[in-house]
């Protein structure tokens, strides 16, 4: 970790802020990603639209990064079937979890909520137990 | 109507180039923040304290009473605070694939501009692994027969247009 990551966390964790404040002082909702992608595919008059916008702002924004920082998408050495499974679990425990990093983690524990602050703490812990599993037993990466 | 889509569609914009920036989408420093026994990498926890930073006061005054946003009749929060089963073990399934991959789903949704293998087919890994729940847990209404086969579910008679039902939900 050097300054620099560190300035670009803090910087780009004020952006995710930024985005968030918006959708809640402006629109009334909660920019929590898994319930606005779930919201579409159980859809529900009145709220489809603003959520296939806010996906398309962030597929945009994902093309101005790939076209301006193609490193912001390095990726990672994971073999195909852990790919699916986690894809699977991250799906399903989004919606049981009513929520995901955004949901819970930046608007649930600005707002105190007791609940987001249980599941931040849950899947912060479960996702150390996977990366730990994956990583040094499945891979047998030793600690490098 | 209009005005808040495109609220939304300049907050998604903001929101994944925060995500890009911050390191986020790069899942080999998500692991790398998670797994502590390796050559950890904390720099991603202070995504969430700058997000937090920033956020917390406007969400403090959106729980006010008399509290209205700009677009919209009234704020949609979650209104549940009950710790039940299912929060905890929805979040614990998350966590597990998160750590396993690098990728929750905003992150992985911005990803997809990158047309890698490993994020489409984690993508839709993700969408299955949501209508799975959806098939599998919907709630009542969500099967009721009266409703007209085809039909988008929210033309059933129980659920009340424009405003949707109250969730215990961080949506």
């Amino acid at each position: 970790m050097t300054m620099q990551d560190l300035g670009l966390a803090l910087a780009g964790g004020a952006l995710v802020g930024l985005s968030a404040s918006l959708m809640l002082m402006l629109n009334g909702r909660v920019a929590g990603i898994s319930g606005i992608v779930g919201g579409l595919l159980q859809p529900q008059v009145g709220e489809v639209s603003w959520r296939a916008w806010f996906l398309a702002g962030l597929l945009a924004g994902g093309a101005v990064l790939f076209g301006t920082r193609p490193e912001s998408f390095a990726t990672a050495a994971v073999p195909s079937a852990v790919i699916v499974v986690a894809g699977l679990f991250v799906g399903f425990g989004t919606r049981l979890g009513s929520g995901c990093t955004s949901g819970h983690g930046v608007c649930g524990i600005s707002r105190l909520s007791r609940r987001s602050i249980a599941a931040t703490l849950t899947f912060m812990l479960s996702g150390v137990v996977a990366a730990y599993v994956v990583q040094h037993v499945l891979l047998a990466r030793g600690p490098s | 109507m209009k005005r808040m889509n495109l609220v939304a569609f300049v907050s998604g914009v903001l929101f994944a180039l925060g995500l890009g920036l911050s390191g986020m989408t790069q899942p080999s420093k998500v692991i790398a923040f998670l797994d502590v026994f390796g050559a950890w990498d904390p720099s991603l926890a202070f995504v969430m304290v700058g997000a937090i930073a920033v956020h917390m006061g406007f969400a403090r005054s959106a729980a006010r009473p008399a509290a209205r946003p700009l677009l919209a009749e009234r704020f949609l929060l979650p209104t549940s605070t009950r710790i039940d089963a299912k929060l905890v073990t929805g979040a614990a399934l998350f966590g597990l694939g998160w750590g396993a991959a690098g990728f929750c789903p905003g992150p992985a949704i911005v990803s997809l501009v990158s047309l890698s293998w490993t994020t489409v087919l984690f993508v839709a890994a993700m969408l299955a692994g949501m209508l799975l729940h959806t098939a599998t847990m919907a709630r009542p209404r969500a099967r009721l027969p009266a409703a007209p086969s085809g039909a988008p579910r929210s033309a059933s008679p129980l659920t009340i247009p424009r405003t949707a039902a109250p969730q215990g939900d961080n949506q």
